[in-house]
């Protein structure tokens, strides 16, 4: 997308997260005040750089998505949304399966509920190229509601007017 | 004219806006939306968020289960 095709609405509220944390607890922050924003009638923009990316990989496990060996073997480490591991007290990768639990159990959404009602309100999904490039992610590694892969200067223009934070 | 029916009363932040705005994106003009509700944040939001996204609210009562209200929305 080139700066010159952004046309801003002033009159719309705008929230955008820089969605850094590939952790499942931040994700869970980042969805949370995104679909809570655009069901409130804001424009949201999200826009994934580094471990964030893992949240919109395709593949949602541990997979060698990557081009190169060494994007490969991070891919297999950071895995994509399935694989996110807690901030704090992770205990090995049983945490996030706790967290879930208790989600459900408390009637609250999962992460993967909220990332799809995300997808259902319209959310503007970006990835970050730099942060790609060094994980030989590719766009088609993610999912199709990815509308557009961004550098910082194009992230600020959309951002422009709303607010902004980074999680 | 069609009348819809929503109870968020089981549902926490955000699915109570989420389930509100998608149920509110099916309304045709004139098409109304009951929503049952919990006091605190879904009753003070729901109204007001749906008015400035263009919705009109025409009543706000209370239901039969102490401490749920019913709002009725309108496109």
């Amino acid at each position: 997308m080139a700066i010159s095709e952004i046309k801003l609405d002033p009159g719309t509220k705008k929230l955008s997260i820089i969605s850094f944390s590939g952790d499942f607890d931040k994700l869970t922050a980042v969805f949370t005040l995104a679909t809570g924003a655009a069901a409130v009638g804001y424009d949201v923009n999200l826009f994934f750089t580094f471990w964030g990316l893992d949240a919109i990989k395709i593949k949602q496990g541990r997979s060698a998505v990557g081009k190169g060996f060494l994007p490969k073997v991070f891919g297999i480490f950071m895995g994509g949304l399935k694989s996110a591991p807690v901030s704090r007290l992770n205990f090995g990768g049983i945490s996030p399966n706790i967290f879930r639990y208790l989600m459900r159990k408390n009637n609250v959404a999962t992460l993967e509920e909220l990332v799809e009602a995300a997808k259902v309100l319209g959310i503007n999904f970006y990835a970050c190229e730099m942060a790609m490039h060094i994980l030989g992610i590719q766009k088609s590694d993610l999912i199709p509601e990815v509308k557009d892969i961004l550098g910082v200067a194009t992230f600020l223009k959309l951002a422009d007017g709303g607010q902004t934070l980074f999680i | 004219m069609a009348n819809y029916k929503l109870d968020i009363t089981k549902e926490h932040c955000p699915m109570t806006f989420v389930k509100t705005k998608i149920e509110l994106a099916k309304l045709k003009q004139g098409d109304t939306l009951e929503v049952l509700l919990t006091e605190g944040e879904p009753l003070e939001n729901v109204p007001r968020s749906s008015t400035e996204q263009g919705f009109k609210v025409l009543s706000i009562s209370e239901a039969e289960v102490k401490g749920t209200h019913l709002v009725v929305i309108q496109k």
